[in-house]
C-alpha cells in the first residue's frame, strides 16, 4: 500500500506538470478553453485515489499506474480533439504506441506490478522502442510547432502589413473624403465668384455703355445748344417783330412794304425754328438709342447714314473734351449700299467706339508735334459679295504687334488709368461676331496707321 | 461800326440781321459774316482796318475761334481789334484760354442777344 500511495505521490505532479506542458505546446488556453479548465483539475482524481485507498484501507498496488493511464487517455481524448493541428497530430502519433504499450504493460502484469518472466525481455524492447518513438514524434511536433509559429508570424507580420496597408487607406479615404469635401466647397465658391462676376460684367457692360454715352454726351451739348441757341432767339425776334408789325398796322401811315418784310421774315423764322427743332430731337434720339439697353431688334439699317452719324458725334465728342483737336474726316461711301438688318444702337455703339478710338490715336500722334502731321480719319464702305465692309482707317500711333493680340480682350486698354474701361473694343467685338455673324479684324503697322475691318453678311442668318 | 461774326452756322447771319435790324437801318451797326476762321481771315486781311469787333464761335471745323483769336491778335495790331468769344462751352478752361489769347469778351450759347446789344452800345464811340 505504502509503496502505490508513493507512487501515487510522485505520478500526480508529474501528470499535473506534463499536462501543463502538454497544455502550454498545443496552446490549449486558446483551442480548448473549456477542456483546458478540465485539465488543471487532473490532480483531482489522484487525491480521490488517494482518499479512497486510505479510506477503505485498501491495498491496490498499481494505483498510480491506473492513475498514469487514465491521464494518459484523457491526453489521448485532448490531442484527437485537437487533431487539426499537426502538432497535436505528431504527439497523438508519438503516444498511441505508448499508451498501447502500458495497457498492455498492465494487462500482463501480476496484480503485484511483476511481469512474468517470458514477457520481460519483449517488453523492455518494446519500452526502448516505444520511448525512442515518442521522443521522435515530440521532436517533430516541436520542429511543427516552431514552423507554424515561423508561419504564424510572417502570418501576423503580414497582417499587420496588411492592417497598416488598411490604416493608411482608411486614412487615405478620410483625406480624399476631406478633400472632396473641400473641393466641393471651393467649387460652391467659385461658382458664386462666377455668379458675381457675371452680374458684375453685366453692371460693367452698362457702365461702358453710359461711359460711351458720358463721351458722347460732351458732344451733344454742344450739338444741341446750337439749335437751341437757335429756336430760342429765332422766337424772341418774331415776337418782336410781330409787335413791330402791330405798331405798323396802327399807323395812319402804314408801310405796307416793311409790313411785307417783316411777314417773310416771321414765316422764315418759324421755318428756321422748326428746322432748328428737329435737329434737336434728332439728336436726343440718337443719344436715346445709344443708351438704351439692346433689344435685339433687326430693323434694315443704311451703314453709310450710321456711319457718319457716328463720325461725328465721336468727333465732337472728342472736341467737346479738347478744344484744339481738329482733324481731317474723309468719307468714302459706297453708293447703292445694300441695308442690312441689324441692331442700329448696337452697330451704332461699335462704330462710336472705332471711331473715338481712331481719333484718339491721331490725337496721340499730333500731340508728339510732328512737323506737317496732318490727323485723319476715314471710313469707307464697299460691298464684297454677299459682304459689306466698313473700313476705319486712322493715320495715328497704330498699334504695336504684341499690343494687337490684346486688344478684343475685355479690360485690356492702353489708356491711362480712369480713361478707358478696357470693355469697348471687346463689347465691339462680340457685337459684331455674336450679335452680327460678322468679322471685326485689325491691320496696323506701328506709326503709320491702324485700320479696322468689320465684315457683315448682307443676309443675316436669323 | 464794322463787326465781323464768325460762326459755321449759316443760320447765324439770319439770326444776328434780325436781332439787330433796327441798329442796322440806322446804320449804328454793320455786320459782316464769315463761315469759318480761314474766310474770317480772309475778309480780315482784305477789310483790315475796318472791322472793329469780332465775335466768334469757339468749335468750328478747321481753323477753330481760339486760333483765329491767335491769328487776329498777331497779325492785326491795328487798329486795336475787340473779340468776344462766343461758345456752346461755359467752361473755365475755354475761359481762361480765350482771355490768355487776348479776347475782350466771353458769352456762352444759347446767346442772349438784350446782353450782347448791350455790350455792343457801350463800345460805340
Amino acid at each position: 500500500m505504502a509503496h502505490s500511495i508513493i507512487d501515487l505521490l510522485f505520478v500526480a505532479p508529474a501528470a499535473v506538470l506534463l499536462t501543463r506542458l502538454l497544455s502550454k505546446a498545443l496552446e490549449l488556453p486558446q483551442r480548448l478553453p473549456r477542456w483546458n479548465q478540465a485539465l488543471n483539475y487532473i490532480w483531482v482524481p489522484a487525491v480521490l485515489l488517494y482518499f479512497l485507498t486510505a479510506l477503505f484501507k485498501l491495498s491496490i498496488p498499481l494505483l498510480g499506474d491506473y492513475y498514469w493511464l487514465l491521464v494518459l487517455l484523457v491526453w489521448l481524448a485532448v490531442l484527437l480533439k485537437v487533431r487539426y493541428y499537426r502538432p497535436a497530430r505528431m504527439v497523438l502519433f508519438g503516444l498511441v504506441p505508448f499508451v498501447l504499450y502500458k495497457v498492455l504493460e498492465l494487462v500482463l502484469e501480476d496484480p503485484r506490478g511483476k511481469m512474468p518472466k517470458i514477457y520481460d525481455d519483449f517488453m523492455d524492447t518494446s519500452q526502448g522502442f516505444v520511448i525512442i518513438w515518442v521522443v521522435a514524434f515530440l521532436l517533430i511536433a516541436r520542429g511543427q510547432k516552431k514552423q507554424l509559429e515561423k508561419e504564424r508570424l510572417v502570418r501576423e507580420e503580414e497582417e499587420r502589413a496588411k492592417r497598416l496597408i488598411e490604416a493608411q487607406n482608411a486614412e487615405l479615404e478620410r483625406l480624399v473624403a476631406e478633400r472632396t469635401v473641400a473641393l466641393t466647397h471651393q467649387a460652391e465658391e467659385l461658382r458664386g465668384a462666377l455668379a458675381e462676376l457675371r452680374a458684375a460684367q453685366a453692371q460693367l457692360v452698362q457702365s461702358e455703355k453710359m461711359a460711351s454715352l458720358g463721351e458722347l454726351t460732351a458732344g451733344i451739348a454742344h450739338e444741341i445748344q446750337n439749335p437751341l441757341n437757335f429756336v430760342n432767339n429765332f422766337a424772341d425776334v418774331s415776337v418782336e417783330m410781330l409787335s413791330e408789325l402791330r405798331e405798323e398796322q396802327n399807323r395812319a401811315q402804314r408801310d405796307p412794304e416793311l409790313e411785307a418784310e417783316l411777314l417773310d421774315d416771321i414765316a422764315q423764322n418759324l421755318q428756321k425754328i422748326h428746322h432748328h427743332g428737329q435737329r434737336a430731337a434728332s439728336i436726343v434720339k440718337g443719344m436715346l438709342e445709344h443708351s438704351r439697353a439692346s433689344t435685339g431688334d433687326r430693323q434694315p439699317t443704311d451703314l453709310n447714314r450710321l456711319a457718319d452719324e457716328y463720325l461725328r458725334l465721336a468727333y465732337q465728342g472728342l472736341r467737346a473734351k479738347d478744344k484744339s483737336f481738329n482733324a481731317t474726316l474723309n468719307t468714302d461711301f459706297a453708293p447703292n449700299l445694300p441695308l442690312i438688318a441689324a441692331v442700329g444702337p448696337d452697330l451704332g455703339r461699335v462704330l462710336l467706339n472705332l471711331f473715338s478710338n481712331a481719333f484718339y490715336a491721331v490725337r496721340q500722334r499730333q500731340l508728339r508735334g510732328e512737323a506737317g502731321y496732318a490727323p485723319t480719319v476715314a471710313v469707307h464702305t464697299h460691298q464684297a459679295g454677299d459682304q459689306v465692309e466698313v473700313r476705319i482707317r486712322d493715320n495715328g500711333m497704330g498699334i504695336p504687334e504684341t499690343v494687337r493680340q490684346k486688344i478684343f480682350q475685355p479690360f485690356f486698354t492702353t489708356k491711362p488709368s480712369g480713361e478707358g474701361t478696357g470693355l469697348g473694343l471687346s463689347l465691339s467685338y462680340d457685337i459684331v461676331t455674336q450679335g452680327h455673324a460678322g468679322t471685326l479684324t485689325v491691320d496696323s503697322q506701328e506709326g503709320k496707321y491702324t485700320e479696322f475691318l468689320i465684315r457683315l453678311p448682307i443676309n443675316q442668318a436669323g | 461800326m464794322q463787326i465781323l461774326v464768325v460762326d459755321d452756322e449759316t443760320d447765324v447771319k439770319d439770326l444776328f440781321q434780325q436781332r439787330f435790324r433796327r441798329e442796322i437801318r440806322s446804320g449804328e451797326l454793320s455786320f459782316s459774316f464769315a463761315f469759318s476762321g480761314e474766310e474770317a481771315l480772309t475778309f480780315l486781311r482784305a477789310h483790315h482796318s475796318e472791322v472793329l469787333i469780332i465775335l466768334s464761335d469757339i468749335n468750328m471745323p478747321g481753323m477753330s475761334g481760339l486760333e483765329l483769336l491767335g491769328h487776329v491778335k498777331e497779325e492785326f495790331e491795328m487798329p486795336p481789334t475787340t473779340m468776344m468769344m462766343i461758345t456752346a462751352y461755359g467752361d473755365d478752361e475755354s475761359y481762361k484760354k480765350a482771355m490768355s489769347l487776348g479776347a475782350n469778351d466771353f458769352l456762352t450759347k444759347p446767346v442772349d442777344f438784350a446782353v450782347l446789344k448791350d455790350k455792343l452800345l457801350h463800345l460805340l464811340p
